[in-house]
């Protein structure tokens, strides 16, 4: 049979439209499907703040910014994955700026960099405070030039279809209508984000329910390093609203309920009036968020309303820089907390922010499941390894949603056609969304059951980890399963029945929550932003690697590992604050390793 | 948890209905509330049918715009606790047809938006080994505030010109032209000339002002529209005594 | 209407609302915008007036008392004070949205908008100031 399509993507933020892009240009021939469960503009793309690194001074270097990125991630990277990235970024980057991103620029004309935690050298490409919503507004208006992209805006994805070993396209449920559809093609690439909501408190929207990720693992494929979540150490409280990590760059200071400036007691670097690369604010986030844990603890944290909190102090910074560099972080504040930073206090906690793990593919983008390409926040390759610098994301879609669709040109040039299976297990599809989930009657109201998975993830799994607390989790997610199958959903239309897709999101959350719980149980030491009281210490002897979830015939998940590539950083201990000013690419004092031990 | 404030709802299940009903519900309003949380109160608790479109929930995807009391609102920054205890009115918004409760179809303006060229039209591109476009941060400004739209479309469900004659181009489809314009970077004017100096193009519009009020981001598609008119009607006389030199 | 179509399963059946004909009592924007574009009738009002007061003129000074007597006849007085509010309010109006179209460059700065509306309100005055001149000293 004839596909209906050559590549179909689901998920049309940053990244797909990247690829559909990069599709397009490499193959004017090839017949694109881009399908979002929402209009492309709304992805969360658009929420980004801070901007986008790319090595582009004169004084910085590739080879400091895969450093940065490497040490950033504990080490756990895929250091030729990292390789590839650094090189491609700032191309990248340049790329959209021919497309018509509006970056901020020198007076001269030319693109300004500023400094971002986590990196030495000033190489973060921004526009205003809104980066991502520039770089997606500017990818989506430039994707209307490419005819052979069509769109399918608003339908939902609820499975692969896989046959004879390959990928062969994707089951859809057009909302408005609620028709349940086969959408073929000769390759499929997922994109479709982060999964922040089996959390309660995430600035991530409600529709990064993890969908790319649990429909993978779903179809056989395995997912990777999915213990590691980023908390972002600045979120407003109740909303999770980011505060973003500019706010600090420009000079903000973290304080505690005395008016202190706690970061200098967790080995990252002594106060200073200005901001110091890799120092006190600008430290990573990982660092920071385990920070405030560490302050709750001693009972230093100030108690709000919705929970504790600490306060971010902007109001030396004055109106006109704040108006100027972050307006964006004023507005939120005063429209959603009620709380003007030039003047006030704001409260700020940590919050679920970015998912490091995702769906295992390689340096192009490719799962192990032929014809099946994943890229963004829905993949890991891993360039993020355990723990992500911030402005990396949002060059990764670029780079890596280029290089998938490049790599997924080129398969579906080489496929013939789709295999009549693909019939079968659409009518199976069908019938599960038609008739089983429509008009259910149950006990069990999806909201509730939602709550009680946040819950448990936030209590298992959140910044500070223990054996315990992780099984317990497991159970407990265990039982939340068992009465998701006693779910009633009241809504019976066909016409965008929304409470039929919140209750298809619940099901791949309560996947992916699972994955995540028993990778973390599984991890035996502390690294990056998987910290376990009982395993404090980082363990390169027995957990220098990544750890892959497959799915079991019975529904539960299996972990295996699979080492990471080292190439030309071996390990060694992170630093910030004054010892990284004696650090640096070729260094490898204070190694946590015994000698000759580096791949 | 603070008072309660009455949300009428308005409701239309086209399978069982022809025409949009209310329903009413209580819901808490904190002092930070939104409007949005109500709506997910009465989903999440009382009634599960209830369909709308959220995401981001502060204020820069576009999703949630509805008519609230009468005005087209984000519902994410509409904050309950200043019309307690109501009733407060939620409606779809207006001049776009109703798919589902509050859930309108905007494919229209899809079709509008790919029609005005939203792109960087050049003539040759430059390679990426020449580095970027010089844009100084002055020629930045005289488009930037047109390239804030979220495409929220709380502009067409203010303008009373789109709701009369729904063949009008609109104020963000406008706005987004003249974002691009305006760039530097652009040479595409006259392509877009073409298409928006029809008469359901800018001509059209008789400048009431009401998007430029609603608009959440301070966009000012008015505005945009405005110096637009000055600039094609100059093009037009230019062809008019110039045809062949312009 | 004559009964709901047919539908089949997955057909839309989208509610279209209609525009009411009184739409523009839905809010005060919408009433003062539809204020601002009645206001030209009233300008065309004083420019045919205009015209019959040089027509009176020019037919000698007899026609132009009748004028003068007609003027001042109640009807027509309470209407030019209606169009003479009416035309300040226009100008009001479109001085109000010069700036928006006009975006004028002095080198690299942009000139604020209150420097063009009053710009045009100077205008407006200095053209005044003569015209009372020319009128009392003839």
């Amino acid at each position: 049979m004839i596909p209906n399509h050559d590549v179909v993507l689901v998920g049309g933020g940053g990244a797909g439209l990247r690829a559909a892009i990069a599709i397009a240009e490499t193959n004017p021939r090839l017949d694109i499907a881009v399908v979002s469960k929402v209009y492309p503009m709304r992805s969360h793309t658009v929420s980004a703040e801070g901007g986008a690194a790319g090595a582009i001074a004169p004084d910085d270097s590739l080879d400091e910014h895969a450093f940065d990125t490497i040490a950033g991630g504990d080490w756990l990277t895929d250091q030729d994955a990292v390789e590839a990235f650094v090189k491609e970024a700032p191309k990248e980057l340049l790329q959209l700026e021919h497309w018509g991103c509006p970056w901020s620029r020198e007076p001269d004309g030319r693109v300004a960099v500023r400094p971002f935690g986590g990196m030495k050298k000033m190489r973060t490409w921004f526009a205003a405070d809104k980066t991502g919503f520039h770089m997606l507004h500017t990818l989506f208006q430039t994707s209307l030039k490419y005819t052979t992209v069509k769109r399918y805006d608003e339908w939902f994805v609820t499975r692969i279809l896989v046959d004879e070993g390959r990928a062969q396209g994707v089951v859809a449920i057009d909302l408005a209508s609620g028709r349940v559809e086969a959408i073929t093609a000769r390759a499929v690439i997922l994109c479709t984000g982060g999964c922040g909501k089996v959390f309660p408190f995430t600035t991530n929207a409600s529709i990064n329910t993890g969908d790319g990720m649990s429909l993978a693992y779903r179809a056989g494929t395995p997912l990777k390093d999915m213990e590691f979540v980023q908390y972002h150490p600045t979120g407003l409280p109740f909303t999770g609203i980011l505060i973003t990590e500019a706010a600090r760059s420009e000079g903000g200071y973290l304080i505690n309920k005395d008016g202190y400036r706690y970061l200098q007691d967790y080995n990252l670097g002594t106060p200073h009036k200005d901001p110091v690369f890799k120092s006190m604010e600008l430290g990573p986030r990982d660092r920071l968020s385990q920070a405030f844990m560490q302050e709750l603890a001693k009972g230093r944290t100030i108690a709000g309303p919705y929970g504790p909190v600490v306060h971010l102090d902007l109001r030396h910074l004055g109106a006109k820089k704040i108006d100027s560099k972050i307006p964006f972080v004023r507005e939120l504040c005063k429209k959603y907390q009620n709380v003007d930073p030039v003047t006030e206090l704001i409260p700020v906690r940590p919050v679920v922010h970015y998912m490091m793990g995702g769906v295992h593919t390689d340096i192009n983008g490719a799962t192990p499941l032929p014809g099946l390409y994943a890229v963004g926040e829905t993949a890991c390759v891993s360039i993020n390894g355990a723990n992500r610098l911030g402005s990396n994301s949002l060059p990764e879609l670029l780079v890596f949603g280029a290089r998938a669709g490049r790599a997924a040109a080129e398969y579906a040039s080489r496929v013939y056609d789709v295999t009549p299976g693909v019939v079968a297990q659409t009518e199976d599809e069908r019938r599960r969304v038609e008739h089983d989930l429509l008009n259910r009657t149950g006990h069990e109201r999806i909201a509730d059951l939602r709550g009680e998975m946040q819950k448990t993830m936030e209590e298992s799994a959140g910044i500070y980890r223990t054996g315990a607390a992780l099984a317990k989790g497991i159970e407990q997610l265990r039982r939340v399963r068992a009465r998701f199958a006693d779910l009633a959903i009241e809504d019976d239309s066909r016409t965008f029945n929304t409470e039929r897709v919140s209750a298809l999101e619940l099901g791949f959350m309560l996947d992916v929550a699972e994955t995540m719980i028993m990778s973390a149980l599984k991890r035996e030491e502390s690294r990056g932003a998987h910290q376990r009281t009982d395993f404090p210490a980082r363990d390169d002897v027995r957990f220098l690697s990544h750890s892959l979830v497959y799915r079991n015939a019975d529904g539960s998940p299996r972990v295996e590992y699979l080492p990471v590539t080292i190439t030309r950083w071996p390990p060694a201990e992170r630093v910030y604050g004054e010892a990284a000013a004696h650090g640096g690419p070729h260094h490898t004092a204070g190694s946590a390793l015994p000698a000759g031990e580096a791949v | 948890m603070g008072d309660h404030i009455t949300l009428q709802v308005a409701r239309y299940l086209p399978e069982k209905q022809s025409e949009s009903t209310f329903d009413e519900h209580e819901v808490p309003c904190p002092k930070d509330w939104v409007v949005l949380d109500g709506l997910n109160y009465i989903k999440d608790k009382i009634d599960g049918t209830l369909s709308y479109r959220w995401s981001c929930r502060m204020g820069i995807c576009g999703s949630c715009g509805m008519t609230v009391n009468g005005e087209p609102k984000l519902t994410c920054a509409t904050f309950l606790a200043d019309y307690a205890p109501g009733p407060l009115r939620v409606e779809p918004l207006r001049n776009f047809p109703v798919i589902r409760d509050l859930i309108v179809d905007i494919g229209d303006f899809m079709r509008k938006l790919v029609s005005v060229k939203p792109f960087i039209v050049r003539r040759y591109e430059k390679p990426l080994s020449e580095g970027e476009y010089l844009q100084t941060p002055q020629e930045l400004d005289e488009y930037k505030q047109f390239s804030m739209c979220i495409n929220c479309m709380l502009c067409y469900a203010a303008c009373p010109i789109y709701g009369l004659d729904p063949k009008f181009i609109g104020p963000a489809a406008i706005a987004l032209a003249q974002r691009y314009n305006l760039d530097n970077r652009d040479e595409g004017a006259k392509q877009r000339l073409e298409v928006l100096s029809e008469h359901a193009g800018i001509w059209g519009c008789t400048f009431v002002g009401e998007c430029t009020k609603v608009c959440p981001k301070h966009v000012d598609p008015a505005g945009a529209i405005q110096r637009y008119k000055l600039t094609a009607a100059l093009e037009e006389m230019k062809t008019f005594f110039m045809p062949r030199g312009a | 209407m004559a009964g709901t179509p047919n539908y089949t399963d997955y057909h839309p059946r989208w509610l279209r609302r209609r525009v009411s004909t009184y739409w523009w009592l839905g809010s005060w924007s919408y009433f003062a915008f539809v204020l601002r574009e009645a206001s030209c009738l009233f300008v065309a009002w004083f420019v045919v007036y205009l015209l019959l007061l040089v027509r009176a003129v020019l037919q000698g000074e007899a026609n132009y008392q009748e004028f003068m007597s007609w003027s001042a006849t109640p009807a027509i007085l309470r209407l030019n004070v209606v169009s003479f509010l009416f035309l300040v309010y226009h100008a009001y109006t479109f001085f109000d949205a010069a700036p928006r179209a006009m975006v004028v460059h002095l080198g690299k700065t942009r000139v604020p908008a209150s420097l063009i509306a009053g710009g045009h309100y100077a205008a407006w005055a200095v053209a005044s100031a003569v015209i009372f001149w020319v009128l009392l000293r003839v």
